[in-house]
C-alpha cells in the first residue's frame, strides 16, 4: 500500500511538471489557433539561457550570492524569451495569418529547428546544470501510518509547488487583468475581438511572451532535475498526450490531464512494465490519451466540436 | 508555343481517360523515365548514388505514400516513420525466417504488414480529426519505437534491435552495386507512382478528396467515411511500408529502430507540405528538397567558411544546418504555402500561353 501511494505521489508530481509544459501549448493554441510544436525547443532555449546566464553573471560581476545570481539570470533569460517571442510573431506568424492549421503546425516545426540550432550556437551544446538551490534529500511522510513511511522527493515537491503557483498566477492574470480579458476575447473570436479594438498583433506577442515565460519556468525546473541538454526537447513530446487528453483549449484541462498522465505513466511503468519488458512510459501515455479521445474526441475539457456543412 | 493542347482531338474514351491526356505531358514523362533509367546511371558517380540518388528515390516513394494520406485524404499523420519501420522489420522477418524468400515478395509482404498496422492506428481517425489526430498518430510512432527495441522476436533476438540483411538478389541478379540498387528502387518507384497517379483519379481517389474537403458533406452524399479513411490509411501505409523496407534493405543494409524515429516522420511531413499537398509530382519535389538540402549545406558551409578564412567546426556546421533548415522551411511556408507543386503548375500555365501575354 505504501509503495502504491509512493508511486501515486511521484506520478502526481511528475504530472504537475508535464502540465507546466502542456500549459505553454494550450496558451498559444487558445489565443492564436497555432499548435506550437516549438514549445519543446523554447523550453530548451530558455533553460540554456538560464543556465549560462547563472554561470556567466557570477563570473563577470564577482557576485557570489546564489539567489541574486539566479534571479538576475532568470530576468535575463526572460528578456531573451521576450525577444524570441517578438521575433517569432513579427517574422513568421504575422505572415501566416489565415493559413490552414497544418501550415501553421509546420511553421512552428521550422521554428523549433531554428531555435534548437540557434540556442546551441549561442549558448553551447554541452550539458549544463541549473542550481537553484533545491534541496535534494528526500523526506519521509506518514511514518506512523505505514512502516518506513512514504518517501517523497523534496525536489519534486518544490517543483510541483512552483508549478502550482505559476498556474495560479496565470489564472489570476487571465481572469482579473484587462490584458487577460483581451486575451480571452481573442481566443473566443478573432474578428469580434478585433472589431472592438483589440490589437491582434500585440495580443499574439503577449501570448508568445507568456508562453516563453512558462517555457522558462518549465526549463528551469526540468533543467535542474535532468540537467540542461538537448534531450530536454523531448519533454514537449511527453507533454503532448497531456494536451490532447485535457483538451487543446482548456487551462484546467492541461492541469488535470497532466496529473492523469503522470499517474498513469508511473503506475503503468511500475505495475505493468515488468511484464512487457519495461520502458512503456512514453507510448502508454499516448495510448491512454487515445482511449480518452475515442470517448470524448475534444478532450476532457475541450470545447465541443460542432461540425457544420 | 510548344505546350499547347489545341488540335489534340480525342476520338475514343480510352484516349480521353489515359493518365497523361496531353501529348506533351506524356512525351515529357516518358523522356524523364527513360533519362532516369538510361542516362543517369551513365553520368553519375558512385558517391552521388549513395548519398543523393538512392535516398531521393526511396524518400520520394515514402513521401508519395504520406501524400496520399495527408494530401489526398486530409488525415494528418505524424506516424509515417512507424509505418516505415513496420515495413522494414516485417520484410526483414519474412526474408530471414522463410527460406528462399524472394526479396520482392518480402518487400510486398512488408508493405502489407505496414498496411495492417496503418489500418489499426488509423481507427482513431473515425472519431478524432485534425490536430488531435496528428497527436494520436504519434502513438503509433512511439509504440513502434518501443516494440522493435524491446520485443526481441521482431529483431530475430538481436539485443539492441539492430538487424542487417545481405545477399540481396532479384530474379537472379544481385543487388549489390550502387547502380543496381538505384535501378531496383527506381523501378519500384515508377510502378507504384503510376499506380498511385491512377488511383487518385479513380472513384476511390475522389472519395478521399471529398472526405478531405468536408467529411460531413461527403458522408451526406453517400461516401462511407470509414471505408474511405481506412482505405487511404491502408494504401498510404502500404507504400510507406515498401519504402521503409527499401530504406532498410537497400539503402542502409543494417539498421536499428532509431533509423525510423519521430524525426523521420516530421521530415516526411515536411516533404509533403513543401512539395505540395495533394500532388503526386509534389512528393518528388519535396523529397528532393529535403534530401538534397542538408547535403548541400554540409558541403557548402565549410566552403563558405574557407572563403571567409574561418574554420567552422563540425558542431557549428550541424547547428547552422538546423538554423538554415528551419529558416528555409518558415520562409517557404510564407512565400508559397501550397508548395513547389503550385509553382510547377503556375509554370505550366504560363508555358501554355507563352510567348503571348494572354
Amino acid at each position: 500500500m505504501a509503495f502504491f501511494l509512493e508511486t501515486l505521489l511521484g506520478g502526481l508530481m511528475a504530472g504537475m511538471l508535464y502540465s507546466l509544459v502542456a500549459l505553454g501549448f494550450v496558451l498559444i493554441y487558445k489565443a492564436s489557433g497555432v499548435f506550437n510544436f516549438a514549445q519543446g525547443a523554447m523550453v530548451l532555449f530558455a533553460a540554456l539561457a538560464m543556465a549560462r546566464f547563472s554561470e556567466w553573471i557570477p563570473l563577470y560581476t564577482g557576485l557570489d550570492n546564489l539567489f541574486v545570481a539566479n534571479l538576475l539570470a532568470f530576468i535575463g533569460a526572460g528578456a531573451v524569451m521576450f525577444v524570441v517571442a517578438w521575433l517569432i510573431e513579427r517574422l513568421a506568424l504575422r505572415h501566416l495569418v489565415n493559413q490552414e492549421g497544418t501550415t501553421l503546425l509546420m511553421a512552428t516545426l521550422g521554428i523549433s529547428y531554428f531555435l534548437d540550432g540557434m540556442g546551441q550556437t549561442i549558448f553551447g551544446s554541452d550539458i549544463y546544470k541549473i542550481d537553484i538551490g533545491m534541496p535534494k534529500e528526500p523526506i519521509f511522510a506518514f511514518e506512523n501510518v505505514f512502516e518506513g513511511g512514504i518517501m517523497i522527493n523534496k525536489e519534486d515537491l518544490y517543483a510541483a509547488l512552483i508549478a502550482a503557483l505559476l498556474v495560479g498566477l496565470l489564472t489570476l492574470f487571465f481572469q482579473k487583468t484587462v490584458t487577460g480579458r483581451a486575451l480571452r476575447a481573442v481566443a473566443d473570436d478573432h474578428q469580434a475581438a478585433q472589431s472592438v479594438g483589440i490589437p491582434l498583433n500585440r495580443i499574439w506577442f503577449i501570448v508568445w511572451c507568456v508562453a516563453g515565460v512558462v517555457a522558462l519556468v518549465a526549463g528551469m525546473i526540468w533543467g535542474s532535475k535532468l540537467g540542461v541538454q538537448f534531450s530536454l526537447t523531448t519533454v514537449a513530446l511527453r507533454a503532448l498526450p497531456v494536451v490532447i487528453l485535457g483538451g487543446l483549449t482548456s487551462v484546467p484541462g492541461a492541469i488535470v490531464g497532466g496529473l492523469i498522465i503522470g499517474v498513469g505513466e508511473k503506475l503503468s511503468e511500475v505495475f505493468l512494465g515488468p511484464y512487457v519488458g519495461g520502458g512503456i512510459e512514453i507510448w502508454f501515455a499516448y495510448v491512454l490519451a487515445l482511449l480518452f479521445l475515442l470517448v470524448r474526441p475534444q478532450g476532457l475539457f475541450g470545447e465541443k466540436i460542432i461540425d457544420r456543412v | 508555343m510548344f505546350y499547347r493542347e489545341n488540335g489534340q482531338f480525342k476520338t475514343t474514351y480510352r484516349a480521353d481517360q489515359q493518365i497523361f491526356a496531353i501529348t506533351q505531358d506524356r512525351v515529357a514523362v516518358l523522356l524523364l523515365i527513360a533519362a532516369a533509367f538510361l542516362v543517369v546511371p551513365m553520368v553519375t558517380s558512385e558517391y552521388m548514388f549513395r548519398a543523393i540518388l538512392i535516398p531521393f528515390v526511396i524518400m520520394s516513394l515514402a513521401a508519395l505514400g504520406v501524400n496520399i494520406l495527408v494530401g489526398y485524404c486530409g488525415q494528418i499523420s505524424l506516424g509515417s516513420g512507424a509505418f516505415m519501420a513496420v515495413g522494414a522489420y516485417a520484410a526483414f522477418n519474412f526474408f530471414v525466417r522463410v527460406d528462399g524468400m524472394p526479396v520482392l515478395l518480402a518487400l510486398l509482404l512488408g508493405g502489407i504488414c505496414a498496411s495492417a498496422f496503418g489500418i489499426l492506428f488509423g481507427l482513431p481517425s473515425l472519431r478524432v480529426k485534425g490536430l488531435y489526430l496528428a497527436v494520436a498518430t504519434l502513438a503509433a510512432q512511439f509504440f513502434s519505437d518501443w516494440m522493435f527495441l524491446r520485443i526481441n522476436w521482431f529483431t530475430n533476438n538481436s539485443t539492441s534491435g539492430s538487424v542487417s540483411v545481405s545477399n540481396l538478389q532479384v530474379l537472379g541478379y544481385p543487388i549489390a552495386s550502387p547502380i543496381s540498387k538505384y535501378l531496383f528502387c527506381l523501378t519500384i518507384l515508377v510502378v507504384l507512382a503510376l499506380l498511385a497517379k491512377n488511383l487518385v483519379r479513380s472513384a476511390i481517389g475522389r472519395e478521399w478528396m471529398a472526405i478531405r474537403d468536408m467529411d460531413v458533406a461527403a458522408a451526406v452524399i453517400g461516401i462511407r467515411p470509414m471505408y474511405a479513411k481506412l482505405s487511404a490509411f491502408a494504401v498510404s501505409s502500404f507504400i510507406i511500408g515498401v519504402a521503409g523496407a527499401l530504406w532498410g534493405f537497400v539503402h542502409l543494409g543494417s539498421w536499428e529502430p532509431a533509423a525510423f524515429s519521430v524525426d523521420l516522420s516530421f521530415k516526411l511531413l515536411f516533404m509533403v507540405i513543401i512539395g505540395g499537398m495533394g500532388s503526386i509530382m509534389g512528393s518528388f519535389f519535396g523529397a528532393g528538397f529535403i534530401v538534397v538540402l542538408p547535403i548541400f549545406l554540409n558541403r557548402f558551409l565549410p566552403f563558405l567558411g574557407s572563403l571567409l578564412g574561418v574554420e567552422i567546426s563540425t558542431t557549428a556546421i550541424a547547428h547552422s544546418e538546423l538554423i538554415i533548415f528551419g529558416t528555409l522551411i518558415v520562409w517557404f511556408l510564407i512565400a508559397e504555402p501550397h508548395g513547389l507543386a503550385k509553382l510547377w503548375s503556375i509554370g505550366k500555365q504560363k508555358l501554355r500561353l507563352w510567348p503571348f501575354p494572354h
